[in-house]
């Protein structure tokens, strides 16, 4: 079996990559996203708007089990207090073979993992859906626009047309972000469906963008940190670039003499 | 070290002279940080620190990530993503080693280009270009396999399809794959094997780096001008040259940091730039991704190995005449390390008697198509094996053989070079024909 995949796989790279790829790769919509750019952040307030989304809609199905439920209180995050992170964790179970039994979760647990065989998890989503700016995600504008796997995910959210088809048992539902048009998954967001906690009207486009939002940061966790850290060594290398500039030049002089012109 | 005359390290006091006769190590580095350096090198003689820089860094991130990573099938992704979430600068120590690797190629590109227009591979220096070949073949076997480590997607099938490669040797094909592999198919042993070499083979190049500077250092390092230093007397030879400390090594500590800017924008603000998204997809040996491209730095090379496909006459002679046993996989593979075997024998290719491409009016030409040429293969290794793109890999492959086997012992032949300066004093001075200040070291430039 394996031997035959290997042979596939080479066949497929070294004669014709292509069918699939020739496939309609879906029209992915470019939301803006506070996040986006050297200096964007997120904003914790839609990342909670978005932890709300995915536990009461997602969650159903999804999974994030590379997240660390803990990590909901950290900076740069959705920054929940504390007390409000234990509880969340505590509404999900998990089988602790310590006790044999099954406990609920504390906030050094993960999220729960995917229910559903079929619904990938979703902890990487936004970044394993990143090839949206230029191809493969090569696109330089992706260094203010993001690397466009939000986008993709609230592209897929918002792109159903209503149109279903049945094939072999399984129901697919047309998607115009989806590649090939076709997806498993029903249309999870309609208007109205829950209420934010802050207020703000939950249509589907603005529950779309907001779960999308939290899936960024379920992600790509230390974005803010990372930034920080590039914006950081950026100017200090260019201090550093224009001090070796000067030294080098100061040192030069004495062998090259004024320089022409 | 070197063979241009220079000032050597005298011991002065009674310890110094003590470990002198002991172990003349501080004359090592002395002699080292003192060598007579052409005066004349241009921008593109700072890649060797950049590289240098690369490797440490590389080994520094490394080890730190080795310490958190867990090399096993079931474990590896998410050991990866622990070191994203948990580990404290874990992400950007993961990001910092992710792109290192393509900063380091980036850098060993334009290092080989540059020696390829300069003529740095030339007598007396075939051993430091060979050396340095066997160097850039160990960083693309540790690349490939480190990028094998996080278990994503692009990291089972890269590894699939590269050691399948090794599988299309006639003969002892199938063996030998699964001997690398230890197994029929990528898995829990490959996995293991490839991160204990990882690990050895920075270690490696190391040891060759230090054999690389040691036989330039001998010979002296290559000019823009391609005349050699004059090595008559010290006083001669410094006219020709200054000592690597300060000179070049402030020069190259600038020219570091401006890339190392750049290099910090990237992991800052766009980490993922260059990777490919599907390596966030932990490994799944039934899912086959739609379209398997290896990182960047490769793509030159795989678009020759793919170019030669069963319907290009000289793969059907080819294997015509060999009775089958070179067929368009093998050759394919033959052709892909060929390519990096024929700019190996450049030193013995190239006849012409001028080094520097500066003086050679043809020459320059067929250099800079190279260069495209370069680009081309790069690009198309990124498209689809199909259609017009066939065409243009199998044309620009062609091409990269043609330059090493046909041009560059054509040109040495055909081509009338232009006048050579004298000396690197006189290439030098032509640029900067104001008389230096006096004192060097107080007075400033302006």
């Amino acid at each position: 079996m394996m031997r035959k995949l290997t042979l596939a796989a080479f066949a497929a790279l070294s004669l014709s990559a292509g069918p699939v790829l020739a496939a309609d790769p879906g029209a992915v919509e470019d939301f803006s996203f506070p996040h986006e750019g050297p200096f964007g952040k997120y904003d914790p307030l839609q990342l909670q708007r978005g932890l709300q989304v995915y536990t009461e809609v997602c969650a159903a199905c999804h999974g994030l089990q590379y997240v660390p439920l803990r990590t909901l209180a950290d900076p740069g995050g959705p920054q929940l207090p504390e007390d409000q992170v234990r509880a969340f964790a505590g509404q999900f179970e998990i089988f602790d073979p310590e006790i044999d039994d099954f406990r609920p979760r504390a906030v050094t647990d993960h999220f729960p993992e995917s229910g559903l065989d079929n619904a990938p998890d979703l902890s990487l989503m936004a970044k394993a859906r990143a090839g949206f700016h230029g191809p493969y995600g090569s696109g330089i504008n992706q260094l203010f626009r993001g690397i466009g796997g939000p986008e993709y995910i609230a592209s897929i959210l918002t792109g159903y047309t209503e149109d279903e088809k049945e094939e072999a048992g399984e129901f697919y539902y047309a998607n115009t972000a989806f590649p090939d048009g076709w997806i498993a998954m029903a249309p999870p967001l309609f208007e109205g469906q829950l209420e934010y906690a802050d207020g703000t009207p939950a249509t589907e486009r603005q529950m779309a963008k907001d779960v999308s939002a939290f899936l960024m940061w379920a992600a790509e966790p230390k974005m803010m940190a990372r930034k920080q850290a590039g914006l950081n060594a950026v100017i200090f290398l260019t201090v550093l670039s224009v001090l070796l500039y000067l030294t080098n030049k100061r040192l030069w002089a004495g062998v090259k003499g004024r320089k022409q012109g | 070290m070197s063979g241009i005359p220079h000032d050597h390290y005298e011991p002065k006091s009674a310890a110094e002279k003590w470990l002198h006769r002991r172990l003349p190590i501080v004359a090592l580095l002395y002699d080292t940080l003192m060598i007579p350096t052409p005066r004349n090198l241009n921008w593109m003689w700072i890649w060797g620190i950049v590289l240098a820089f690369c490797l440490v860094l590389q080994i520094a991130t490394g080890v730190v990530l080795a310490m958190h990573y867990t090399p096993h099938a079931d474990m590896a992704f998410a050991s990866v993503e622990h070191i994203m979430r948990n580990v404290n600068g874990g992400h950007m120590l993961r990001y910092i080693h992710q792109n290192g690797a393509m900063l380091f190629f980036a850098a060993v590109y334009l290092h080989i280009f540059r020696g390829l227009y300069y003529g740095s591979y030339k007598a007396p220096r075939e051993i430091t270009w060979i050396i340095g070949m066997l160097i850039y073949l160990l960083m693309m076997a540790t690349a490939f396999m480190g990028y094998v480590l996080p278990w994503g997607q692009m990291s089972f099938w890269g590894a699939t399809v590269i050691t399948g490669l090794f599988g299309a040797i006639p003969g002892i094909g199938d063996a030998l794959q699964t001997w690398l592999l230890g197994g029929p198919a990528v898995e829990n042993p490959t996995l293991n094997r490839f991160f204990s070499l990882h690990y050895l083979l920075p270690l490696v190049i190391a040891a060759l780096v230090i054999v690389h500077v040691w036989a330039f250092h001998t010979t002296g390092n290559g000019n823009p001008t391609g005349v050699e230093v004059r090595r008559d007397s010290k006083e001669v030879a410094e006219k020709d040259t200054l000592p690597f400390w300060p000179y070049f090594v402030i020069k190259d500590l600038f020219a570091l940091a401006v890339v190392l800017l750049v290099f910090a924008a990237i992991v800052g603000f766009m980490p993922n730039y260059l990777g490919h998204p599907d390596n966030y997809i932990e490994a799944d040996a039934l899912v086959t991704p739609s379209h398997i491209v290896p990182e960047w730095y490769f793509l030159p090379f795989y678009a020759i190995l793919r170019a030669f496909t069963a319907d290009v006459w000289v793969v059907q002679l080819t294997q015509f005449v060999t009775f089958g046993i070179v067929d368009a996989k093998f050759f394919g593979v033959l052709a892909m390390f060929g390519a990096i075997a024929v700019m190996a024998l450049a030193p013995w290719l190239d006849t012409s008697s001028v080094r520097s491409g500066r003086y050679r009016p043809m020459f320059k030409w067929w250099f800079w198509l190279l260069a495209v040429d370069f680009m081309v293969l790069m690009w198309v290794g990124a498209m689809p094996a199909e259609g017009i793109y066939t065409w243009i890999s199998l044309i620009a492959s062609a091409y990269w053989f043609a330059y090493f086997l046909i041009l560059l012992p054509l040109l040495g032949v055909i081509e009338k070079p232009l006048p050579l300066p004298a000396t690197i004093e006189e290439d030098f001075k032509a640029k900067y024909p104001d008389e230096p200040a006096v004192d060097t070291a107080g007075t400033p430039a302006e």
